[in-house]
């Protein structure tokens, strides 16, 4: 671990993947997140080994990216909503044949083009797969620059373990703050294990296909079911949440990324009024962190989902809790950033209104 | 007694699934022949096409990666960028490569990326039961266009190798045939130079092969034959479309 040093989101994405050992980048210019793009031209034209390509699509980067990734190098791609919403078939198919790959989506408002502001609006999308199939990807959501660069190190970790596609979720105001940041050590990606299926030439050795078709209709059953037991394995392994001042809490806030740190700051100003309230903050968005929050329902009889969107991940809470404790919503969406006096306001309102101050 | 013809040694030991008198079959065997010739099956990684030739990876013995439909070009420039010493080549048909995967080709090409692509131009979207094709010729009757295509409502069939040609990246473009023993032998020389382009490192270089689907056609085999060299090359003349190189 270096020292720290003062870096915008973006590029401290972008440095910790270089970091990660990763030599390849595609990508399509969008707003907000061209800093990120322009940060891997820099950085990858400066090494021997580094390929970057501004390709003609995003539908292009993505399949430039499945191509890489079948050679099994570490590869990543970056874009804002509406570039996401093209890497999409990417995605299933990466998916379907088993390929790792980085992929940052900076949210923005929406549907269609709709604006460069911070969102959360892509949830659904992301946490559901996103493109057609049966499959899921591994969402991770930071709530610091220091997170940036750790999310990024260890989504090279997990796509490369569980073969699987990781979607990196931020937005605007994510990508473009400052904060100290430290990074892990570079990885030399020469030393990197081999993996034993890419294909490289099949040079004294039987051939390999890398293919997503499988028209037998019993063979394709059992893949979905493998690729179904594997999410299984990692529901069970890598869901994580970071919970802040909940040991005393009667309301639990449910907040990720921006969300989260706008409700940090509504619950310090709720608590010095006295009010007993806590945060829980997945940093897997899928897995969801549905234990934890079972567990915190054991004690807790209101949770509060605050989101920069009309409601997602709140659907997630719900499946979680399954109708045992009180569940309230508070979101804005269209790029909309509330302020921690507004989340206070309704923290305020619900807790009163709920009668949360009685012993 | 001499063996004087075989099964190449890179086609598997496999039935082809495709139709009797399709194009396919030919062309794989002439592919396969040539990576054995060149002895490049360890260093060569092949990008089948979504389509009829979607199911390549059943018959070479190759290393070979699926790319989604029309994006052949894109996963071969990954392919390629990764391991530059290693042949790459795209194999795809002309709804894949002329239709959904235009830009990514036209890119490709522009960028010179060091790739080969085999361009099965048949006329007709062949898995899907004989849809109207990017090139799909005037008054060609498929299932989509009853009356036959019409040039004032579904445009005329798209020139793509001489529209890559113009591309400042592309070394090496012909367009060839497989409906005669010459036309065969023709389209072996011209995949085989292809390749070559590509291993002497000199840029994009992609060979058309207009291909028989009689099934589509609706037309026999020797008829299928007979109309690609009395209708089709009328708008899709053999030749030589593009050659920078020259001798190698």
């Amino acid at each position: 671990m270096g020292k720290k040093i003062l870096l915008r989101g973006s590029h401290v994405i972008a440095e910790a993947a270089v970091r990660a050992g990763c030599r390849f980048y595609f990508g399509y210019p969008i707003t907000p997140q061209n800093e990120l793009t322009e940060y891997m031209a820099n950085a990858l034209a400066s090494l021997s080994d580094g390929v970057f390509i501004q390709s003609e699509s995003e539908l292009a980067a993505i399949n430039m990216v499945i191509g890489v990734s079948m050679t099994g190098r570490r590869v990543m791609t970056s874009s804002s909503s509406p570039g996401i919403s093209l890497k999409q078939e990417g995605i299933s198919y990466l998916s379907g044949q088993e390929l790792p790959a980085v992929i940052i989506n900076t949210m923005r408002g929406g549907p269609g083009l709709g604006n460069i502001a911070p969102s959360q609006g892509d949830y659904f999308q992301a946490t559901r797969g996103g493109g057609h199939g049966d499959y899921r990807t591994i969402v991770l959501a930071p709530g610091s620059g220091q997170e940036l660069a750790d999310f990024t190190r260890m989504s090279f970790e997990y796509a490369d373990r569980y073969r699987i596609p990781v979607v990196i979720l931020g937005d605007g105001m994510m990508s473009q703050m400052m904060e100290p940041v430290a990074f892990p050590d570079p990885i030399d990606p020469k030393s990197l294990p081999q993996k034993p299926w890419v294909l490289d030439g099949a040079e004294g050795r039987p051939s390999r296909i890398i293919r997503s078709l499988i028209l037998d209709t019993s063979a394709m059953e059992e893949h979905n079911w493998k690729l179904f037991r594997k999410y299984e394995m990692i529901e069970r392994e890598i869901p994580e949440v970071e919970l802040f001042l909940t040991d005393d809490a009667r309301l639990t806030v449910i907040a990720y990324g921006t969300a989260s740190r706008i409700a940090k700051g509504a619950i310090k100003r709720v608590r010095e009024i006295g009010l007993k309230v806590g945060l829980l903050r997945p940093k897997t968005l899928w897995p969801f962190p549905k234990r934890n929050l079972v567990e915190m329902s054991r004690v807790v009889t209101d949770f509060l989902v605050f989101e920069m969107s009309t409601g997602q991940m709140l659907e997630d809470v719900k499946l979680s809790l399954e109708g045992r404790r009180r569940i309230h919503f508070y979101g804005r969406p269209g790029g909309i950033v509330s302020t921690p006096d507004e989340i206070a306001k309704v923290i305020n309102n619900i807790y009163f209104k709920e009668g949360l101050e009685r012993e | 007694m001499k063996k004087v013809f075989g099964r190449p040694k890179n086609l598997k030991d496999a039935v082809f699934h495709y139709c009797p008198g399709c194009g396919h079959s030919i062309v794989h065997r002439l592919i396969a022949e040539i990576i054995d010739e060149l002895n490049i099956r360890g260093k060569v990684i092949g990008v089948p096409p979504a389509g009829c030739a979607v199911l390549a990876y059943n018959y070479f013995d190759i290393d070979m990666g699926e790319a989604p439909h029309g994006r052949g070009a894109a996963v071969a420039t990954g392919l390629k960028r990764s391991l530059p010493d290693r042949i790459v080549f795209t194999y795809q048909g002309d709804g894949d490569i002329a239709a959904i995967g235009t830009a990514e080709t036209i890119h490709a090409a522009n960028r010179g990326e060091n790739i080969t692509v085999v361009f099965i131009n048949n006329g007709v979207y062949g898995m899907t039961g004989g849809q109207m094709a990017p090139t799909t010729i005037i008054g060609q009757i498929s299932t989509t266009t009853p009356g036959g295509r019409n040039k004032d409502r579904d445009g005329v069939p798209i020139d793509l190798s001489e529209m890559l040609a113009i591309t400042n990246g592309t070394v090496y473009i012909e367009r060839t045939a497989v409906d005669s023993p010459k036309n065969i032998i023709r389209t072996k020389k011209a995949i085989t130079k292809a390749f070559r382009v590509q291993m002497a490192g000199l840029g994009f270089s992609l060979v058309e092969v207009l291909s028989p689907c009689p099934t589509n056609l609706k037309m026999s085999p020797v008829q299928a034959n007979e109309w690609i060299g009395s209708k089709m090359t009328t708008h899709f003349p053999l030749k030589v479309i593009k050659d920078t190189v020259g001798k190698l």
